[in-house]
């Protein structure tokens, strides 16, 4: 028992926590930027395997991380832009347009990475980012270490935050976002074109989805294997729920999973095989739904999710 | 009040128009017309020919107007006429089939909202188009400032805005959320949005059917203001006294076809309503009524209170057949909840339903409708139709289990579909087809559909909830008259109603709801408008204990 309180309060425990959570916040951040502009992207699970594969591809091929980091952006833009045309301007089922895209992307990853490396049997490695511990700041006792000894991604990650808040209620970019999932009369009656508005939202956000994605690939692990995505997207989306559509909320969520994450490892190995592991695999998604219980139950969704804008409709 | 708005009104004009500068808009500078002999001046906006078509019904056909400077026209037109219609082709929304708009001269590029806000016509919707979940100032900055801004300067917008709203008489906080707004605070959002990107011509989509009298006069009060800056007006009404009371001329639409105009000095209502309507409106011809037996009875019901509206507490009520009961009343006073209950939605705590001398112990919807109790519902859209659903869907909803249009548990569609187009018929609902999603009917094509569906099984009991809230003329005849003729064929008919004209000129007998009582009964004519108002108010005698 004491053991299982002294996790807690160890410096490496929390360092797990923030790395779980770096590709987590990136997809998030994403799958909130969609919704609010009132795009649920179900393809969020399928993007995070385009993102991983092509970052970690990228690299293995000879580019350099950022370069990797940005084929991985990109590519989960494209798809972005595949889902946005089906759901926007068509006005399809988001339901079903992401399920197919999530489908569509695994596969094809899967694929692509038959078709390039026929006759591995162990993925390769390559050399992922390195700890980068801020001068100073990493000194201080374990809430330094575990934020200020991270890779540059998490880094990445925690800046995305802030900067998807301040763009979302700053910039008139973000008014005009944020308007189109709540009421899109509102943003055609102000001249600006609803379809625009969420088509660049969706593959803005997949791009982060894909560079979640890619976190895993290039700064988690070294290597990239079938599965690895492992329904992470799927909590992003009930992370949104959990933030309440609101970043820093949503960031919260994702420390506070990833912290049930990594204690529930930890535990196993002391519990000494008395319980049965699944038990404790089980339990960040028992407590998540937990959490969501307490706390969705009052958020104020945007009220235009889900439904298709069409001009000249009523 | 009325010496404060004109210090404003003079500070205004002799800093004039430019006194608001943003971007300068070329044809923000019109020709100094001296006030009075406008009429050579060049119109502001043109109209010429627009035709818009939805499937085979024809929503518009061949529109042309002019708008002068400072001139506010009347657009007067039932329910379903076209008016949003127009406006909304006008602004961009809608891509007309046939016909041009051209403001100051210069042609409007078709289904383009952002070129007719930039050529200053600004437009306050039917149903508003605010974004809840922001800030007032959100809603009107959003598209003014360049999308690519880092940030959103906002003390640029709250100084206009806090400049223009005392200037015009539109006080509202900058920083309240819009979903904590009333409907009044909301259009005047509404107005600061479109005064804000400099509008010249400013469309105003039925703005009185929301407001309460005494907004209502402060809009007019603004309207007046604007238009001593020279700004035009299009008003959109049906409400014949404030049509009289603000426009220049008025433009009557009647099945999308312009049937009238008339400079408001020289006409008269009567005039304005025949043309609306293409016939004279009579009040309805009330015959005696032929009293029988009674068809629904309440034996001292309590039923806690729905939503806002009071709790009942041993009430008592009986409905008689041939008789048309009227229910006045402050809304909220327990109305909803004797709705809800005759509607069997909400079962009794205590007390007896008795229909037609059975007493109901399984008090339910089916078993009010299997009882013949009709009804029509308070809200339309939200309780009275299902907005996706097709016309045909819909006025089978509460029988589509019934022998008629089902057969071994299957729908029969053609029975359903032949059954919405009688309706259709019977009660000139303008709809594009059968199939068509009912969200997309008027108001008052909805209503009649309603109506139809009610009054088709012949029912012993009819529940009419305000059934002529929001209609025109026109409609409000028509759902009058069919009431009546139901009484005719001895329904027992109980009209909840907040427009006492209304229930004075329908009904036989008169109870007045307050606090979840009702008053002693009086039959026509008996009590005067003043007696049923201090019973509203609570007060008076009568008050049954
Ligand atoms: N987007 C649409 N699709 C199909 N029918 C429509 C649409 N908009 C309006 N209509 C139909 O056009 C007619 C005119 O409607 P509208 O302009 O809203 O009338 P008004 O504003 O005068 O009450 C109505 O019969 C309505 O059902
Ligand atoms: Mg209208």
């Amino acid at each position: 028992m004491e053991q299982a309180i002294e996790i807690l309060f160890t410096a490496s425990f929390w360092v797990a926590a923030i790395r779980i959570a770096s590709p987590l916040i990136f997809a998030t951040m994403g799958e909130l930027i969609c919704e609010r502009a009132g795009v649920l992207n179900l393809g969020i699970e399928g993007i995070m395997t385009v993102g991983a594969f092509a970052g970690w591809f990228t690299v293995y091929s000879g580019g350099d991380l950022w370069t990797g980091v940005l084929i991985a952006a990109l590519a989960g833009a494209m798809f972005g832009l595949l889902h946005a045309t089906l759901t926007v301007p068509l006005g399809l089922s988001q339901h079903v347009v992401g399920i197919g895209i999530t489908l569509l992307a695994t596969s094809l990853t899967y694929f692509t990475y038959r078709l390039a490396l026929p006759q591995v049997t162990t993925p390769p490695k390559i050399e992922p980012f390195q700890p980068l511990p801020i001068p100073g700041l990493s000194k201080i006792p374990i809430l330094g270490e575990a934020l200020f000894s991270q890779t540059p991604l998490t880094y990445l990650a925690f800046a995305t935050v802030a900067i998807v808040a301040w763009v979302l209620y700053r910039t008139p970019i973000g008014l005009a976002v944020r308007a189109a999932g709540e009421n899109p009369s509102a943003v055609e009656a102000q001249g600006i074109s609803v379809t625009g508005i969420r088509m660049g939202a969706v593959m803005v956000g997949s791009a982060l989805m894909a560079v979640g994605g890619a976190f895993l690939t290039m700064s988690a692990f070294n290597s990239f294997f079938f599965e690895m995505i492992n329904g992470r997207g799927w909590i992003c989306i009930a992370l949104v729920v959990f933030g309440s559509w609101r970043p820093g909320k949503a960031l919260l969520g994702a420390i506070l999973f990833a912290a049930f994450d990594a204690y529930q490892v930890r535990l196993q190995q002391i519990s000494g095989g008395v319980v049965p592991y699944q038990v404790f695999l089980m339990m960040p998604y028992a407590l998540s739904i937990l959490a969501l219980i307490l706390v969705a139950r009052r958020a104020t969704y945007p009220k235009a999710l889900m439904i298709p804008y069409q001009k000249g409709e009523r | 009040m009325a010496e404060k708005l004109d210090l404003h009104l003079n500070k205004s004009c002799k800093r004039g128009r430019r006194a608001l500068p943003q971007q300068p808009h070329p044809a923000a500078s019109p020709p100094p017309s001296p006030q009075g002999g406008g009429e050579a001046a060049a119109p502001v906006l043109r109209l010429s020919g627009i035709t818009k078509r939805f499937g085979p019904l024809v929503a518009n056909n061949g529109i042309s107007f002019d708008l002068k400077r400072g001139e506010v026209i009347a657009l007067l037109g039932e329910n379903g006429a076209g008016k949003t219609t127009l406006m909304n082709i006008l602004f961009g929304h809608y891509v007309a089939d046939e016909g041009t708009v051209e403001v100051f001269g210069k042609q409007l590029p078709a289904g383009d909202p952002r070129a007719a806000l930039d050529a200053g016509v600004g437009m306050v919707h039917q149903h508003f188009t605010l974004a809840e979940n922001m800030t007032v100032l959100e809603n009107i900055a959003l598209g003014t400032q360049s999308a690519w801004k880092l940030r959103l300067d906002r003390a640029a917008a709250r100084k206009r805005i806090s400049k223009l709203a005392g200037d015009f008489g539109l006080a509202v906080n900058p920083d309240a959320t819009v979903s904590t707004l009333s409907v009044g605070e909301r259009q005047r959002v509404e107005i600061l949005k479109a005064l804000y990107r400099d509008a010249r011509i400013l469309i105003l989509d039925e703005p009185t059917a929301v407001l309460t009298p005494a907004e209502a006069d402060a809009l007019f009060r603004t309207l007046k203001l604007l238009v001593a800056q020279g700004l035009s007006i299009i008003f959109i009404s049906h409400k014949l006294h404030e049509v009289m009371a603000v426009s220049d001329r008025v433009l009557v639409l009647r099945s999308g076809k312009l049937a009238g105009e008339q400079v408001t000095a020289e006409t008269s209502r009567a005039e304005l309503a025949s043309l609306m309507v293409g016939q004279e409106v009579a009040s309805p011809k009330v015959a005696e009524p032929k009293i029988g037996a009674v068809a629904l009875e309440l034996k001292s019901v309590s039923a806690a209170g729905q939503g806002s509206s009071h709790r009942l507490d041993g009430l008592s009520l009986e409905l008689r057949a041939g008789e048309i009961t009227g229910l006045a009343g402050v809304s909220g006073n327990g109305q909803a909840t004797l709705a809800a209950l005759i509607a069997g939605v909400l079962k009794p705590a205590s007390g007896e339903v008795v229909v037609q001398g059975a007493s109901m112990r399984d008090w339910s919807p089916r078993a009010a409708l299997g009882g013949g109790v009709a009804r029509i519902p308070e809200d339309r859209h939200a309780v009275g139709t299902i907005g996706d659903m097709s016309v045909t869907e819909n006025v089978i909803a509460e029988r589509y289990a019934t022998a008629r249009f089902s057969r071994r548990g299957f729908l029969d569609w053609k029975a359903a579909k032949n059954f919405a187009e009688e309706i259709i018929r019977d009660y000139d609902v303008k709809c594009p087809s059968p199939d068509a999603r009912i969200r997309l009917l008027s108001g008052g094509n909805m209503q009649k559909l309603i109506l139809g569906r009610a009054l088709d099984p012949d029912p012993a009991v009819i529940l009419a909830n305000q059934p002529t809230r929001g209609l025109d003329v026109g409609a409000v005849a028509f759902v009058h008259r069919r009431l009546l003729e139901a009484r005719e064929r001895g329904a027992a008919i109980l009209l909840i109603s907040e427009d006492l004209e209304e229930v004075l000129a329908l009904s036989d007998r008169i109870l007045v709801m307050s606090k979840g009582r009702l008053s002693s009964p009086s039959r026509r004519g008996e009590r005067t408008i003043r007696e049923l108002g201090e019973l509203m108010a609570g007060h008076g005698e009568g008050m049954a204990a």
